[in-house]
């Protein structure tokens, strides 16, 4: 079948979005930029066409007689497995980059205790983290990064302890392979994972009721419908770096319209705020942008603002909106420097502010900056889209809301659970039109 | 606006000629004590080249050397001396630059040493930092320092006290004070012959800047204006030198109208005309040639600007005019593009985008310049309002390198311009 796929590269995250011929959206993936953006664009397609080969699976078995109350499990269990494979395939190249490092000259007279205390961590690691992909667990990230790396210090500091061996090097090799490995695209045998996931679903007995061949032939039957590339469209901040011709490449401003546009075919104007820009888009009633601004040569109050307070404060950056939301009041914070803003940030709680009060201090101030940039791309008109990373943050959302209230009065306000992938919505759109032309 | 180190690119005559004509002035700057010829320095607003010449004196701008300066990418260096010595990062670049150079010898293009001013001839149109600097430099150079106090364009028009009180001025102050310096007594007739002179080259370079009214524009009014301007803002006007250039230039421009030839750019003659802007805001000296590169390579022309009308606005029909020598030096100085109020400027731009068939303006706001950024968001909502064509907004430098930003300033135009396009082609062709 044709596939029209849409990159969207950015400075935090890539995404992509796979289409078909009618304009439904098929799969989506995402992964970090990883600051190689060939590597971010090849794995973002990769999972989204992974995204698109459950939905064909969906769709072979969504008829199938006795399947209609555990497909959903079954999918789900299915993905979870693939991921676990995926991911020990990815902990074993990890490895062996690991043990490959470790012969480097400087640890000559070390290799035998450095290939022992490596075969004694991706031991535990393997029996670990198998368990991430369990049901019902909740992982902290979906990048191999986030998981192995927390885990591989943990493990690595207990063993070197134990080991007599140093620590340091041990964080070396980890740091010099994990670039290596991210940057090397997964085996190109991906329906021979399903496969296998597949195996392992119905011997744990998911799926009961139906016979086995019942649920293989017809997820055999989706993995052999050929995905057609037919037309890509990159976008985002690293758009020059994709393999393209020229024609095949968009602004994220023209994406991010059009995507919002297919989103809520009502909006008028786009908020988005990303890693390093924001962006304010007024679109017409076809989703053609008619008007934009962006933040110009200064990024504070972009995504990036509460990624650096996170860091600040020894949180993660999904805690940030959920403090903020207990807020009793709001500390006046300034927005126009995300250094200084840090710096305020220490001096608020020096004079014994509450960091929730704080937290809601720095959301308005992102949101204080983002209103600027609407003002000047012309406004808020009814229905308003906001999207990007930032839009998945609750108290970001409960500023904009209130502002926008004060200053346009009552508008429709549209956020989308999908909205990272607005952008390569709009991209793979604009694929589409292309390739269906 | 005069780089005299471009490399690569065919020169045409008129090229060879302002050349020329810059490479002697600066070797005749850089000769007086050979020669003992004196020197005013002076601004390109409200330039009164034509009264200095009366007095057998030269002509230094010190904006035109911060120019120079930029594109040759020394302006970098002058600036952290300034800094060094003091001057605040938010200060003008052009000022943090002169001032760098006086520092690093004050060596002209030829190598040689600038002289030191004799008279100091500001002329004050509109740019308050103009003040400041002529301050500074009094205290570096000791000389007479005489000051045109142009009234400001508050209420958009120029009226006869306006006028009376900037003639006054030049009789009373400024005529004197050359007399003085120079030794050499005012004669109204020999101004009367350079305004002639004047006059005839401002006809030549209004047909040269309207020549852009052509879809398929001929010349880039803004990248390539910037050189066309050069000798009619700076030392040449009244000199048989600029008559001559500007009559060589228009003949070039009606050749390539007559050939069907778009802009000559950097690479050659540019290949297809895709958009037509209007600009507001000087260029970016320091990478002049990426910042045009990012034109030309997407086929965009600008087809009018306003920093080529800071030295005057001709094309609105103003002309020196020999019958009232004075009165037409004031009505210069009250008329320059930084002496208009923001409503005229908006007028002005507004009429550039129907006039020229513009798709939208750019805003180029100068991070260092607090005078004449201050609006230009009010600016651009109102033209967007009046013209219905979108306008985007960037910030460079004019003379600082640290504040042009290549990467955001070409996200931004790309995305301008394939905003621009998605317009023009409509639902249909959204692809």
């Amino acid at each position: 079948m044709k596939c029209y796929v849409g990159i969207d590269l950015g400075s935090t995250t890539t995404k992509a979005v796979v289409m078909d011929g009618q304009g439904e959206v098929l799969g989506r993936g995402i992964t970090n930029s990883r600051s190689n953006y060939d590597t971010a664009s090849r794995v973002s397609k990769m999972e989204a066409f992974v995204s698109t080969r459950l939905t064909l699976f969906r769709r072979s078995l969504q008829d199938i007689p006795g399947l209609e109350e555990g497909l959903n499990e079954l999918l789900a269990a299915l993905e979870r497995n693939f991921r676990l494979e995926l991911f020990l395939e990815q902990l074993q190249d990890l490895e062996q980059t690991c043990l490959q490092n470790g012969r480097d000259l400087r640890f000559a007279s070390r290799r035998k205790e450095i290939a022992t205390a490596l075969g004694a961590i991706f031991e535990t690691l393997r029996e670990k983290l198998a368990g991430l992909f369990a049901p019902d667990v909740e992982r902290k990230s979906d990048f191999f990064r986030d998981l192995a790396g927390s885990e591989y210090m943990q493990v690595a500091e207990r063993v070197a302890k134990d080991g007599g061996i140093d620590y340091e090097i041990l964080l070396n090799l980890y740091d010099k392979s994990i670039i290596e490995v991210e940057n090397r695209p997964p085996s190109e045998d991906l329906d021979g994972k399903f496969m296998q996931a597949l195996d392992r679903v119905l011997r744990e007995g998911q799926g009961s009721g139906v016979a086995n061949e019942a649920i293989q032939q017809p997820v055999r039957g989706a993995l052999g419908v050929e995905l057609d590339e037919a037309y890509v469209v990159g976008t985002g901040y690293g758009r020059v770096r994709l393999p393209f011709p020229k024609e095949h490449i968009r602004s994220e401003i023209l994406c991010h319209g059009l995507g919002a546009h297919l989103m809520y075919p009502a909006t008028r104007t786009v908020l988005d705020i990303g890693g390093q820009d924001t962006k304010g888009i007024q679109v017409d009633a076809d989703g053609i942008v008619v008007n934009f601004q962006m933040n110009d040569r200064c990024a504070a109050g972009c995504g990036r603002y509460l990624g650096y307070i996170a860091d600040e404060m020894n949180l993660g950056l999904h805690e940030l909106g959920p403090m903020a939301m207990k807020a009793s009041k709001t500390v006046r914070i300034n927005s126009t420097c995300t250094v200084f803003a840090g710096a305020e940030l220490r001096d608020r709680l020096a004079l014994g502010e509450k960091r929730e009060d704080i937290m809601a201090g720095l959301h308005r101030a992102i949101i204080l900056r983002a209103m600027s940039i609407i003002s000047r791309s012309g406004g808020v008109s009814d229905q308003f889209t906001f999207t990007g990373g930032v839009a998945k943050n609750e108290a970001a959302v409960r500023e904009l809301k209130k502002l926008v209230k004060e200053n346009y009065g009552e508008v429709t306000i549209n956020i989308n659970p999908e909205s990272i992938y607005t952008g390569a919505l709009g991209a793979a759109e604009f694929a589409r039109r292309a390739g269906e032309a | 606006m005069a780089d005299t180190t471009q490399t690569e690119a065919v020169k045409e005559s008129s090229m060879l000629k302002q050349k020329a004509m810059i490479a002697a002035n600066y070797d005749a700057l850089t000769s007086t004590a050979e020669t003992g010829r004196k020197v005013a320095s002076t601004f390109v607003p409200g330039n009164l080249n034509e009264l200095i010449m009366c007095f057998d004196m030269l002509n230094n701008l010190p904006e035109i050397n911060a120019i120079n300066n930029g594109m040759r990418k020394k302006s970098g260096a002058m600036i952290m001396d300034a800094e060094k010595r003091g001057h605040s990062e938010d200060v003008c670049t052009y000022v943090k630059c002169d001032l760098g150079m006086m520092s690093k010898g004050n060596l002209a293009p030829n190598g040689k040493p600038m002289p030191a001013p004799d008279l100091l001839m500001l002329s004050y149109t509109g740019c308050f930092t103009f003040m400041k600097w002529f301050e500074l430099l009094r205290h570096e150079y000791g000389c007479e320092t005489v000051m045109l106090q142009v009234p400001y364009e508050g209420d958009g028009k120029i009226t006869r006290n306006m006028r009376d009180y900037v003639v006054k001025q030049l009789k009373e102050v400024v005529i004197p004070a050359f007399e003085r310096v120079s030794g050499v007594k005012f004669d109204i007739d020999r101004l009367r012959e350079y305004l002639r002179q004047s006059a005839a080259a401002e006809d030549n370079l209004v047909w040269v800047l309207e020549s852009a009214k052509n879809v398929r524009s001929p010349i880039d009014a803004y990248f390539g204006g910037v050189y066309y301007i050069g000798p009619i803002f700076t030392a040449f006007r009244g000199t048989q030198d600029a008559v001559d250039y500007y009559r060589i230039l228009r003949g070039e421009i009606e050749q390539r109208i007559t050939a069907g030839q778009g802009p000559i750019t950097p690479e050659g003659d540019m290949a297809e005309e895709r958009f037509r802007l209007v600009v507001e805001g000087p260029p970016n000296w320091t990478s002049f040639r990426d910042f045009w590169k990012m034109f030309y390579d997407e086929g965009a022309v600008v087809v009018a600007s306003t920093y080529t009308k800071v030295g005057g606005v001709y094309d609105q029909g103003f002309r020196h005019d020999p019958e009232h020598p004075l009165e037409s030096l004031a009505d210069y100085c009250l008329g320059c593009y930084t002496n208009r109020n923001l409503p005229q400027r908006v007028d002005l731009i507004s009429k550039y985008v129907d006039e020229y068939k513009a798709d939208g303006v750019l805003i180029n706001s100068i991070k260092s310049c607090n005078s004449f950024s201050a609006g230009q968001l009010l600016m651009m909502r109102e033209i967007e309002k009046r013209t219905g064509k979108p306008a985007a907004f960037i910030e460079t430098d004019l003379v600082d390198p640290r504040y042009f930003s290549a990467a955001n300033v070409k996200n931004r135009m790309e995305s301008y311009f394939q905003m621009i396009e998605q317009r023009r082609k409509g639902t249909t062709a959204a692809a």
